[in-house]
C-alpha cells in the first residue's frame, strides 16, 4: 500500500522512524520526575546564581534548604547567608615550626564542614617533607604513617585553599558558580556549579574536591550549623573546597575557623588582615614569612611561617 | 618703626608654634604613657584556666607548711621523686623557681612572688621571645574569638615546665589513596 492509500483509509503502520521516535520520547518522560518528586525540585533546578537572587528569594531559598536538610537528616539542620562583615579581609598564617603532622585539623575541618565521609574527602592536605631539601614538592608525602609525628629530620606542610586574590579557578569557571567574596573568601554556589572541574584543574594547590558520588555523610555526625555557601551539605557532582569556615567566621564576634581551634600546638593562626592589632598582621611585619609557588602571582592570603 | 603689623604677626606667630610644639609633645609622652600603662594592666589579665596541677596536690602549704625548707641542691629522695627536672637542670633546681617560704608561690628572678595563675610571667623571664608572641596571640593554641576575646591557655597547659619539650604523638590516619574509592 502506498503512503497516499495509508493516510486516505487511516491505518496505523508502524515504521522504524516512528518507532523510534516513540522510543526517545518514552525515555525522555521516565527522565523527568515523577509525582513523587516534590516542588522543590523544580525550585531548586529553576533557582537562579546565589548572587542574582534577591532578599525574598534568598529567604525563600534557606527555608527550603532547611526543610529539605532536617527531612534528609531527621535533624534541624539551619543554613544562614551571613554576609561579609565591613572592613575585613581575611588571613591566614601556618607555623612550620611548628605543625608536627598530627592531621587533627584535616579530622577537625572534616567534622565541622560536613564532608563526605564515604567516598573520604579532605579539603586539608598535610605535606611531609625532608628538612634538609626543603619546600621540594617532587618528594613530598601526604599518606604518610609512622607511629609518633613529628618524626625527625622531616617538617610537615598543610596546604588547603589559600582564597587567592588572583585566584586560577575563578577565572576558568565557565558559568561563574564560583567568585571572591568581599571579605576576600573564594566561594562556590553548589546550586549553580555544573561539575566540570576547570577550577579544580586550574588550582595550582589542589585545594578543590569533587563530589563523584552522592556524599556519605552519617546523620550523627552532622554539624546543624551551616551557611549557604559554606559547609551545608553538597549534592552529587559539585566541587567543595575551604571556606575559612565561613559559617563561623562571618558571625560578629566571630569564631576562629575549627582547623585554628583544634591544632593542639598552636601552628595556625587566623584574622583580619586590616585590622593593624590582629596577629595576622603581627606575623607578616615580624616574622619570616613564605608564599606557596608565589611565582605563579595568585596571591594568596595564606602565609607559611617561622615563629622561631 | 612704620610698620608694627609685622611684628604683631611674628609674635603671634612665635606663641602659636610654641604652643603646637608643646601640645604634640604633651599628646605624644601621653600616648606612650598610656601605652605602656595599658600594657602593665594586660599582664596581668590574661584570662587563662586553671593551672593543671595534678590532683591533690595544691594548695602546697597544707604539707609545706610544717616541713622546714632545705635549700641544699639535690636530688629529692623523701617526696616528689617522680618529677625529674629536664630542664635546664644543670644551672637550676627546685627552690630557683619555687618559693622556699611559700610553696605556694612561684618566685621570680627579682625575688617577687607571684601566683601559679600568672606562671607565663616565670616563664618569660628566659623566654621572652615566646613570651612576647604569647601575648599576642602568636604563640599557642589559639581558641575563643578572632574579633573578640580570644583564650589564652598558660604555657603549662602544654608544656610541663619540669619536662617541656612538646613530645610526639600518633597522627591521626592518611587520606584513602584515590586508586581505593570506587
Amino acid at each position: 500500500m502506498s503512503d497516499k492509500e495509508t493516510r486516505e483509509r487511516k491505518i496505523f503502520r508502524l515504521s522504524r522512524r516512528k518507532a523510534l521516535k516513540g522510543l526517545a520520547a518514552g525515555v525522555g518522560a521516565l527522565a523527568l520526575p515523577g509525582k513523587d518528586a516534590s516542588a522543590s525540585f523544580w525550585e531548586a533546578f529553576f533557582q537562579k546564581n546565589f548572587r542574582e537572587l534577591g532578599k525574598d528569594d534568598l529567604r525563600k531559598v534557606l527555608a527550603r534548604m532547611e526543610k529539605e536538610y532536617s527531612a534528609q537528616y531527621g535533624r534541624a539542620v539551619k543554613v544562614k547567608a551571613t554576609p561579609p562583615i565591613e572592613g575585613v579581609q581575611y588571613g591566614y598564617a601556618l607555623d612550620l615550626s611548628r605543625c608536627i603532622g598530627c592531621r587533627r585539623c584535616v579530622y577537625g575541618c572534616v567534622r565541622e564542614n560536613n564532608q563526605s565521609r564515604d567516598p573520604q574527602i579532605h579539603w586539608i592536605r598535610v605535606l611531609q617533607m625532608n628538612k634538609e631539601k626543603g619546600v621540594y614538592l617532587e618528594e613530598a608525602e601526604q599518606y604518610y604513617n609512622p607511629a609518633k609525628v613529628p618524626e625527625p629530620g622531616h617538617f610537615y606542610m598543610p596546604v588547603q585553599c589559600h582564597m587567592c586574590k588572583n585566584p586560577p579557578c575563578t577565572k576558568v569557571c565557565p558559568v561563574q558558580a564560583t567568585w571572591t567574596e568581599k571579605d576576600g573568601l573564594v566561594v562556590v554556589d553548589y546550586n549553580w556549579c555544573i561539575g566540570c572541574r576547570y577550577c579544580m584543574a586550574a588550582c595550582p594547590y589542589g585545594a578543590r574536591h569533587f563530589n563523584w558520588k552522592k556524599p556519605g555523610l552519617p546523620a550523627a555526625e552532622l554539624n546543624p550549623d551551616t551557611h549557604i555557601l559554606g559547609n551545608r551539605p553538597r549534592p552529587v557532582g559539585v566541587v567543595e573546597k575551604c571556606t575559612f569556615c565561613i559559617q563561623r567566621t562571618r558571625e560578629n564576634p566571630g569564631r576562629y575557623p575549627a582547623c585554628v581551634e583544634v591544632c593542639p600546638v598552636g601552628a595556625r593562626k587566623f584574622g583580619n588582615l586590616l585590622d593593624p592589632e590582629s596577629e595576622i598582621r603581627y606575623i607578616i611585619e615580624n616574622k619570616r614569612v613564605f608564599i606557596f609557588k608565589e611565582d605563579l602571582n595568585t596571591q594568596p592570603k595564606f602565609f607559611y611561617f617561622y615563629a622561631t | 618703626m612704620r610698620n608694627r603689623r609685622w611684628s604683631y604677626f611674628f609674635l603671634l606667630a612665635g606663641i602659636a608654634a610654641f604652643l603646637l610644639h608643646d601640645a604634640t609633645a604633651l599628646a605624644g609622652h601621653q600616648a606612650e604613657e598610656s601605652k605602656t600603662r595599658k600594657e602593665e594592666g594586660a599582664i596581668l589579665q590574661f584570662p587563662v584556666p586553671p593551672p593543671p596541677f595534678t590532683p591533690g596536690i595544691f594548695p602546697c602549704s597544707e604539707c609545706h607548711r610544717e616541713i622546714k625548707p632545705n635549700q641544699k641542691r639535690r636530688v629529692l629522695k623523701d617526696e616528689h621523686t617522680n618529677i625529674v627536672l629536664n630542664h635546664a637542670q644543670g644551672q637550676r633546681w627546685c627552690l630557683d623557681c619555687h618559693d622556699a617560704a611559700n610553696r605556694d608561690k612561684l618566685r621570680l628572678v627579682s625575688g617577687e612572688k607571684i601566683n601559679f595563675s600568672e606562671s607565663y610571667r616565670l616563664c618569660g623571664q628566659c623566654h621572652g621571645d615566646k613570651f612576647r608572641d604569647w601575648k599576642v596571640g602568636v604563640h599557642g593554641k589559639r581558641s575563643g574569638e578572632w574579633n573578640g576575646k580570644k583564650e589564652y591557655l598558660l604555657c603549662a597547659h602544654c608544656h610541663n615546665p619540669h619536662d617541656p619539650r612538646y613530645k610526639p604523638i600518633q597522627p591521626l590516619p592518611p587520606p584513602a589513596r584515590p586508586e581505593t574509592i570506587r
